[in-house]
């Protein structure tokens, strides 16, 4: 890590200067697009600002408990994200509990998983660790989960007359939503796997261009990332199916009913 | 308790629901009724109850079973509800209906006018008509004690009405309920039906 570069203003300012050919172009081409890539731009450099200070504090801090509570919001602000993405949404608070619930599970099994078995820091809580996997994995469990929720909920609205149907003849909740379920799953890890299957020869995955750049061998970093993809794999397959079936327990009850009065 | 004072039919008391009722019905077996009423008066959201498809509270016994002593979809399976615009969810009619009842319910459609063959055929291919026909023949091989529909005859011609009812009224005659909600206030006489009037979400007796 000797070799790191370390970039100064100057530096960040060139690489900026790229966003005025954006804003050019979207001023050009009537893209209206300028202003929300200024403040794209902006808050981008605010919020990494702003998590560069907090890192730097919680791992001088080196605390169990501030690292908990580090990882805690950025969960909940992932559940939020999540839960904000279908068109059409719970009532209440439902959507965000549904959320909740499926990213603190998918997180916790992967990433304890990596923490108490092949990473093993010492100490275990070494927040230079978990709070950069818990970053990574909550990224994917976004993707993963928000993907998931909305094709569970649109799929419901979508086939309710048929969901319906089947519940009027008898069929058991669970059967008559099984096709919504499926899909809203399997789309749900697509990115997953079309991640992988690009690694290393359409993309360069961050985390190892991240340890190349910062002076680690290439086969050091290749372990890393694949570790990493198994766990963002895991992670996106455990929140996909716990935020399908969540959603569909939240969209039906103990008779057995179709509750789309559920949804706003 | 109830049950055991009202052996067979369909027995309904203080049914109701933020949107609708309450409501009390007794149907001996072999009964149809038939509800008219302008739409919107409630019709629809009665059968949805009793199948339990909607929130609601009240009793409900068929046959002597209460409705609160069985898993929902047992119950169901016991009183289908067919909507007046049928849901579809696999591929092709015969899809629809599990392959030890495919025969009986290529012949039952076969009384209705619908033929066989259109059992392989897509499900958007078929005319409203037609799958009108073919959802009313997925609940009856179900052979269940009672069924409720919800405009049965909607989009059919007379003709086709006329062969529903006639398969309707066997059914009744083999000592099933049925209860069906009709905007054709001729089809409850046709029937020989007990008469009963939605008005403004209450049921009233035909005057």
């Amino acid at each position: 890590m000797h070799d790191m570069i370390s970039l100064t203003p100057f530096d960040l300012a060139m690489a900026a200067s790229l966003m005025a050919v954006d804003a050019a172009a979207s001023i050009l081409l009537r893209l209206q697009l300028h202003r929300q890539l200024v403040w794209a731009a902006v808050r981008m450099i605010v919020q990494l600002s702003a998590i560069g200070f907090v890192l730097r504090f919680v791992f001088a801090l080196n605390n169990p408990l501030a690292t908990l509570m580090i990882i805690l919001v950025m969960a909940a602000v992932a559940a939020r994200e999540m839960a904000a993405r279908p068109g059409r949404r719970f009532k209440g608070l439902a959507g965000l509990t549904v959320a909740s619930g499926a990213v603190l599970l998918a997180t916790t099994v992967t990433a304890g998983l990596a923490l108490t078995s092949a990473i093993r820091p010492v100490p275990w809580y070494d927040p230079k660790y978990a709070v950069s996997l818990v970053g990574i994995i909550l990224g994917s469990v976004l993707n993963a989960g928000s993907i998931t929720l909305d094709g569970v909920v649109s799929g419901v609205w979508r086939e309710k007359s048929s969901i319906e149907a089947q519940l009027g003849l008898g069929a058991a909740f669970h059967s008559a939503t099984l096709p919504v379920l499926r899909e809203a799953v399997r789309r749900g890890l697509l990115p997953i796997i079309n991640q992988m299957s690009a690694a290393g020869l359409i993309t360069l995955p961050g985390i190892m261009t991240g340890q190349i750049l910062a002076g680690v061998d290439p086969l050091e970093a290749i372990k890393y990332q694949i570790l990493l993809m198994f766990l963002l794999a895991g992670a996106s397959g455990v929140v996909a199916l716990s935020v399908a079936y969540l959603a569909l327990a939240r969209l039906s009850d103990p008779r057995q009913r179709l509750r789309l009065d559920r949804l706003v | 308790m109830k049950a055991c004072l009202l052996p067979t039919g369909l027995h309904i008391s203080g049914l109701k629901s933020a949107l609708a009722g309450p409501f009390d019905l007794d149907a001996p077996g072999g009964e149809i009724i038939c509800i008219s009423g302008a739409s919107g008066s409630g019709k629809s959201l009665f059968l949805r109850m009793i199948a339990d498809l909607d929130p609601n509270e009240g009793s409900v016994v068929l046959n002597g079973r209460d409705r609160a002593a069985m898993p929902a979809h047992h119950w169901r399976a016991s009183i289908p509800y067919v909507a007046a615009e049928s849901g579809w969810w696999a591929a092709t009619a015969a899809d629809h209906v599990p392959p030890s009842g495919l025969a009986a319910a290529k012949a039952l459609a076969q009384r209705l006018g619908v033929a066989a063959t259109l059992f392989d055929s897509p499900v958007e291919r078929l005319s409203t008509g037609e799958r009108q026909r073919l959802a009313l023949v997925r609940a009856l091989v179900l052979d269940s004690p009672a069924v409720l529909l919800d405009e049965p005859t909607g989009p059919l011609d007379p003709a086709s009405a006329q062969q529903v009812e006639t398969v309707l009224a066997q059914r009744a005659a083999a000592g099933a309920v049925i209860l069906m909600a009709s905007h054709d206030p001729a089809q409850g006489e046709r029937m020989k039906a007990r008469r009963l009037i939605m008005s403004n979400r209450r049921l009233v007796d035909h005057a």
